[in-house]
């Protein structure tokens, strides 16, 4: 992440950006960003650095409590227009191909993807963007009427990796290589090589490179894909709904708060429950426990700063592991989760 | 052995026979071999005497003279020799001789080298049906149709489409270069031996009637070097070629053989199938895309004093178009007044978009006379009475958004037997506006009863479809969403704009749906600024639904954006 040395952002640009984007100004916001643009920051860096580098933070300022859900989503709306505007008022001829770029289904997370976008597009690429949560079928349709060199996969959260996996082995059957990007593929995309990903890049700028200078990949005949998913993973996603129902059946007698829920509680009791059951059932899809206890961590941490103990998260894994006793991946999973968050 | 010597049997099975046979008949023993038999003196390497066999396999051999030939070594050999393949062994045979014992494997080998041949062609085939079916886009074909070629048939390969408007687009591959592809004119088609014939579909000349020396210039790159062989091939489609293809192999010794021409024609066989079938679904996709065009969500217009917000999601993941609809008229000239309108015809899928459009289509046509949102509803449903179609029914809301003083936004709605809207107030609770009314193209006579709310600035106004609160799913997987918690999750978007707002709602049931099937849902939100408006128009418009977009107006967007 190199930024030219008479051309840098400074401290001050990304401290404002931050301010008008919290305050939902867009107009201010695309003004900034435009003014950069005409003092001779290249646009990439307003990209990368400006609207990806605010991103990151109000992520940390949303789990640290200090911005609420609305604030945190009109932010991301306005970092969304002006990455339009910046798009808007810089013009590159289509010279090197043409490439689709899509979240996966379920993956609402579409700013980054976005962002990926307007890098390729300042590259040469022509970019068909699909948006967050591109169901797969729309995907390979999508495929067969603009034949694209490469498809961009974009997954953020790894509950959506099972997803993924399909949505991957789909493009690569309809002959489309795939470099896959975002978090939810793990440190060093260490799942996107399993799921049958032909590249995975770290970041925007890395899947730029790539993409131009390494492309396409090798065609490899006979790849028929990795099968995954165990006759835990199927148990887990098969009886989800019972997991939760029991759970939350069991609640109110390990604690005693929930006998005064209102339905608002109820509802997030149980999505915070399907949650747990999601990344269960995610580590065992692709086998690794570090999704599971990475998530319990994290939540430990939002709750925190939400001031709800952790005992809660204790409580909410016991439910389900009382019912997953059957089950030995799973159980040890659950239970190295327990061990992060015990202190 | 023992167990299996029968009782009784006396006598060992295997015996030696103690009786030295005469020199004569070792001799015609040696002769009789069908392998070729050498015997040497070791000392000099002078042949003693080689069998009949031996004489056919090495006729230089002479009794008598050094051992020459490809009998060398001190173990064995493999070579070729006089068009043969010969494998010979070398055994001592005493202190002063040895032998050599010659097989011919000329024909084992040749069966070898052709069963490999056959095997890497089903391999070939295989693998260019595998590749040839997957991509159902025109160009793709094209290229993977030339690099099959280039791996397997040739040096070089180009695929030529057919004549279109005068022009052939092709693509060709040749060692060292990237693909390229162009066009070229009809009229320079002539110029290259048998093109013609093969794009009209004629069988394909013998490669050694066609003269390489007569292939223009400009069809091969010049590092090819000179073309030693040249192929050209139709492409079969359904009626009419799907192409041709022009196989090149370099060097002045290249050559086509008759299998070689078997196994393209064989493999151009594939490729036309799948080409054709390619073309066929571009040429669907390309009228359904016209057909849809009009009955897809409109861009959303931005008009002054009030923004606007949408999202559509059709129930059937490949479809994108369905029974829900919304629709946003902006004010005629010299009005004031934007009217919106947010529907569900029954039934889902392209029947009911097609009834959509039509409704769609009245809405806009009455717009133009300008009556007010309850009117249209009965003018409505006395075409959709008269239209004489089987029965189907709608139920719609419309509005008709006002901006007033104080950055107020009044609007005017009127429900035929739709659910009402909500309305989400500046201090964070949720209203229902007291509209309601008959289903639109059912009874004769429909009773509607509208109704006006004011917007204060920040508040927002949701039309939505019953998809959204019917969506089944939740930790039970079979619970509805529901009004209640519709409401609950409204009030939620409190500060968000209006393409934010709808933005979460989608989100919030799609994750409730979890993946689970669902009907088509569209939500529709009108919310009053609470500053003034954007400068940034339709450039950053957010579409809820972006992927819906990309390929109906990518090209469109794109080329005004390049040009």
């Amino acid at each position: 992440m190199t930024v030219s040395t008479d051309l840098r952002l400074t401290a001050a640009d990304l401290d404002r950006y931050l301010d008008l984007v919290g305050d939902g100004d867009e107009r201010e916001a695309v003004g900034l960003a435009m003014s950069l643009l005409d003092a001779g920051v290249p646009a990439q860096r307003i990209i990368v650095d400006l609207i990806g580098g605010t991103q990151a933070r109000v992520g940390e300022l949303w789990a640290s409590n200090e911005w609420g859900v609305a604030k945190e989503h009109s932010a991301t709306a306005v970092s969304e227009r002006v990455l339009a505007a910046v798009a808007a008022r810089t013009d590159v001829p289509a010279g090197r191909g043409r490439i689709t770029l899509a979240c996966v289904d379920g993956e609402w997370h579409g700013l980054p993807a976005r962002m990926l976008a307007e890098l390729l597009r300042l590259d040469g690429w022509r970019v068909d963007f699909l948006g967050a949560s591109v169901p797969g079928r729309h995907l390979i349709t999508h495929l067969h009427q603009t034949g694209p060199d490469a498809v961009a996969l974009s997954c953020m959260i790894p509950t959506r990796l099972p997803r993924a996996h399909a949505a991957i082995t789909a493009c690569r059957a309809a002959g489309v290589p795939v470099i896959a990007g975002g978090r939810g593929f793990g440190p060093h995309g260490r799942y996107a090589q399993l799921l049958g990903a032909d590249a995975w890049a770290a970041t925007g700028e890395e899947a730029v490179t790539r993409l131009a200078s390494d492309w396409p990949p090798e065609y490899v005949a006979d790849d028929p894909g990795t099968f995954l998913g165990d006759e835990e993973y199927t148990h887990l996603v098969r009886s989800r709904p019972q997991l939760i129902a029991t759970a939350m059946g069991r609640l109110p007698a390990v604690f005693p708060g929930a006998h005064h829920y209102d339905q608002a509680q109820i509802d997030a009791t149980a999505e915070d429950l399907g949650h747990v059951a999601d990344f269960l059932a995610a580590a065992l899809y692709v086998g690794d426990a570090e999704i599971f206890t990475g998530f319990v961590e994290w939540t430990a941490e939002v709750l925190r700063t939400r001031g709800v103990p952790v005992g809660a998260l204790r409580v909410g894994l016991r439910l389900i592991r009382d019912q997953l006793v059957d089950f030995p991946a799973a159980l040890r999973m659950i239970d190295e989760g327990v061990a992060a968050i015990a202190d | 052995m023992t167990a299996l010597t029968p009782a009784g049997a006396g006598e060992p099975l295997t015996r030696t026979i103690p009786v030295a046979p005469a020199p004569a008949l070792l001799r015609a023993a040696m002769e009789a071999a069908t392998e070729a038999m050498v015997i040497c003196a070791a000392d000099g390497d002078i042949v003693v005497l080689a069998n009949a066999e031996a004489q056919r396999l090495l006729p230089a051999l002479r009794p008598g003279a050094p051992v020459a030939g490809p009998l060398t070594g001190d173990a064995s050999f493999r070579a070729e020799h006089e068009g043969r393949r010969l494998y010979g062994v070398r055994r001592p045979l005493d202190d002063d001789h040895y032998a050599w014992f010659v097989g011919d494997h000329t024909e084992a080998e040749e069966r070898a080298a052709s069963l490999e041949l056959e095997r890497s062609r089903t391999a070939f085939l295989a693998e260019a049906g595998r590749r040839l079916s997957a991509s159902l886009h025109v160009r793709r074909c094209t290229r993977t149709t030339a690099e099959l070629a280039v791996a397997h048939l040739a040096d070089a390969a180009i695929v030529v489409l057919p004549v279109n408007g005068g022009q052939c687009s092709w693509i060709r591959l040749s060692p060292g270069h990237a693909p390229e592809e162009g066009t070229l004119a009809e009229r320079k088609l002539a110029e290259v031996p048998g093109l013609v014939e093969a794009l009209d579909g004629f069988p394909p000349i013998p490669s050694q009637w066609l003269d390489p020396a007569l292939a223009p210039g400009w069809l091969f790159p010049a590092d090819l070097g000179p073309v030693g062989a040249l192929l050209v091939i139709p492409l079969p489609g359904n009626a009419e070629p799907a192409g041709a293809l022009i196989l090149a192999r370099g060097g002045n010794q290249a050559a086509f053989t008759a299998e070689d021409e078997m196994l393209a024609r064989i493999f151009a066989a594939r490729a036309g199938a799948a080409l054709s079938a390619a073309v066929l679904y571009q040429e669907q996709v390309a009228t359904t895309t016209v057909l849809q065009a009009d009955l897809l969500p409109p861009e959303l217009p931005q008009p002054d004093g009030f923004e606007l917000g949408a999202s559509y999601q059709a129930a059937r993941d490949s479809l994108r178009i369905g029974g829900d609809f919304y629709d946003v008229l902006g004010p005629p000239t010299g009005g004031s007044d934007t009217v919106i309108a947010l529907g569900d015809v029954c039934g889902t899928g392209p029947e009911a978009a097609v009834l959509t459009g039509k409704v769609r289509q009245t809405l806009r046509a009455l717009r133009l006379v300008g009556v007010a949102p309850e009117d249209m509803l009965r003018v409505l449903n006395q075409a959709l009475l008269q239209s004489g179609r089987r029965q189907r029914f709608v139920t719609l809301v419309i509005g008709s958004v006002q901006r007033v003083e104080h950055g107020r936004v009044r609007l005017r709605l009127a429900s035929g037997g739709h659910p009402p809207p909500l309305v989400l107030r500046a201090d964070g609770t949720v209203d229902e506006v007291p509209t309601k009314g008959t289903l639109i193209g059912v009874l004769p006579q429909t009773v509607v009863t509208p109704a006006t709310v004011e917007l204060a600035p920040g508040e927002l106004c949701l039309l939505y479809s019953d998809g959204l609160t019917e969506a089944r799913g939740g930790p039970s997987g079979d619970e509805q969403f529901g009004e209640e918690r519709l409401r609950r999750q409204l009030a939620g978007c409190h500060g968000m704009p209006a393409a934010v707002a709808v933005e979460r709602l989608r989100q919030l049931v799609s994750d409730w749906v979890h993946g689970g099937p669902r009907d088509d849902i569209a939500m529709l939100a009108v919310r009053a600024h609470t500053r003034p408006p954007l400068s940034l128009r339709g450039g950053g418009a957010r579409n809820a639904s972006p992927y819906l977009v990309a390929a109906r107006r990518g090209d469109r967007r794109s080329s005004r954006a390049r040009s």
